[in-house]
């Protein structure tokens, strides 16, 4: 196994590197401290520089016109991406681009036409639903919403909660239940347009994060063309299912991203604070703080890559992806933790970074499945059939 | 928002908290004027944020805020809610990138 970056990821991870340097840091300055985009102009000109350097739309594969990146190296380059104050959520503020969570690369030819490449020219918004408010991560017994078949219609009645950008989007991923007597089997995923009648976005939801909201949403007998199916009919938890095995390993980067840079800012600031006369550094108290930084760091890390390396190679990585996710929000959050402590009360204030990667830290332990599914997906891998 | 309305004097802006939040303006028949936000970037908050907006609207008689930490989703969701209400944003904010559709029924 080797553990060395290559010649051609060094060369990458040091442009982003730069980038997120000189790009995006003094942009933030002048930021106020929870934003999470920046000025339309400033938005256009990084987007020229990403696509530039050939890295926009990293999350899209070649096939579809993303750059033919291998998901170890974007997941060294997620790593860099979130290392500045809104990282952790808004890399780069979103300059490399990327379809998020409603990919339809599962779509026929006319929908790939009309959803997806719109989407991936940055023409048109998606978003995912699928949490209920009966609950997340269990869909296949949480999903409330019924889709019943109207000739070729389908017509869609229920509710989503915590649903990232619905109201800005154009369409979205909304999973009904189509047969309600075979649990996982009796799901579809259907492409629902924001326009039409019986769409709702019924409030927002404030949460921790104060520059970004999830909203709730409710169908009334939303009519649904049999066109817009994804996949087909009581498929749609295997989608599901994907999207979320695949978005663990980014989501654990993410967290890496942001401990390593507060990481960087204690060990900085510990080497020119003097308390009593001696600097911080030479506190055993501090030393043992940066140590357990460092472990955490590079433990969530190597997990992640482990993660990617299995993905790249074909073999599953559903466990692995979940022990990923696991380690990095929990170590992320320890980091971030520490890292504030050593700041002392500047770590409280909005002057430095610490207090919102705390807040925003601290929902990665549950977002895309909480600590406690991770562990049971890993738990039903090691045991098998047996914990079904 | 359902906090009650201020009348736009020193007495009453001056007593304002410098925290951050939310905050609308309204002219003499009731009319939203404005709606706006006390981000980390203000000197003194709600208070020199609603001040500053004061001075700048002429027909502005009345103010009200909502002390918040989630200033931003919180702004985004009042403008969003009167947009749902009136067709459009109040008068003297302008268009906001970005800004999401509500149906609150």
């Amino acid at each position: 196994m080797d553990l060395q970056l290559s010649e051609e990821q060094e060369l990458i991870v040091g442009m982003v590197r730069r980038f997120v340097r000189d790009e995006i840091l003094p942009l933030e300055l002048d930021l106020d401290p929870d934003a999470d985009q920046l000025a339309p102009a400033d938005s256009q000109r990084l987007i020229a520089k990403t696509k530039e350097m050939g890295l926009y739309g990293l999350g899209i594969p070649p096939e579809f016109g993303g750059p033919d990146v291998d998901l170890v190296t974007r997941t060294l380059l997620a790593i860099e991406m979130a290392q500045h104050r809104a990282g952790l959520y808004a890399p780069c503020y979103g300059v490399f681009g990327g379809a998020g969570l409603a990919q339809l690369f599962e779509a026929d030819d006319a929908q790939k036409e009309k959803y997806l490449y719109p989407t991936l020219r940055g023409e048109m918004r998606g978003f995912f639903g699928l949490t209920e408010s009966s609950g997340g991560s269990d869909p296949a017994r949480a999903i409330q919403t019924k889709a019943v078949r109207d000739g070729d219609d389908w017509i869609i009645n229920g509710s989503k909660i915590f649903i990232s950008g619905a109201d800005r989007a154009d369409y979205g991923l909304v999973f009904a239940r189509t047969d309600p007597e075979k649990g996982r089997n009796g799901i579809t995923c259907f492409i629902v347009e924001t326009s039409w009648p019986g769409f709702h976005v019924r409030r927002v939801v404030h949460t921790l994060r104060s520059a970004h909201y999830a909203t709730e949403l409710q169908f009334e007998d939303l009519r649904v063309p049999h066109a817009n199916v994804l996949g087909e009919v009581n498929k749609g938890f295997a989608i599901a299912n994907d999207r979320l095995s695949r978005q663990r390993i980014p989501y654990a980067a993410g967290c890496i991203g942001v401990a390593v840079k507060a990481n960087e800012l204690a060990l900085e600031y510990a080497g020119q604070r003097e308390t009593f006369g001696a600097l911080l550094s030479s506190r055993q108290s501090i030393q043992w703080m940066l140590v357990d930084n460092e472990i955490d760091i590079k433990t969530a890390t190597w997990l992640t890559l482990e993660a990617a390396a299995k993905a790249d190679r074909g073999e599953p990585f559903r466990k692995e992806a979940a022990m990923a996710k696991l380690v990095a929000s929990e170590a992320g959050g320890r980091v971030v933790d520490r890292s504030m402590q050593i700041f002392g009360g500047y770590g409280v204030t909005k002057d430095f970074p610490f207090e919102r990667w705390y807040r925003e830290m601290r929902i990665r332990r549950i977002g895309e499945g909480p600590s406690e599914v991770q562990r049971h997906v890993i738990a039903r891998d090691l045991l098998g059939a047996s914990l079904r | 928002m359902t906090k009650a309305w201020s009348t736009c004097d020193a007495v009453s802006i001056d007593a304002l908290p410098g925290q951050v939040g939310v905050f609308e303006l309204a002219n003499a028949p009731g009319e939203t004027l404005y709606i706006g936000c006390a981000d980390a970037r203000t000197l003194f908050g709600l208070r020199s944020a609603v001040r500053e907006r004061v001075d700048e609207i002429e027909d502005a008689v009345s103010f009200r805020v909502e002390v918040t930490t989630a200033y931003h989703s919180r702004w985004r969701e009042l403008l969003m809610v009167h947009v749902a209400d009136h067709g459009a944003l109040p008068r003297h904010n302008e268009e906001v990138a970005g800004l999401g559709r509500l149906s609150p029924g």
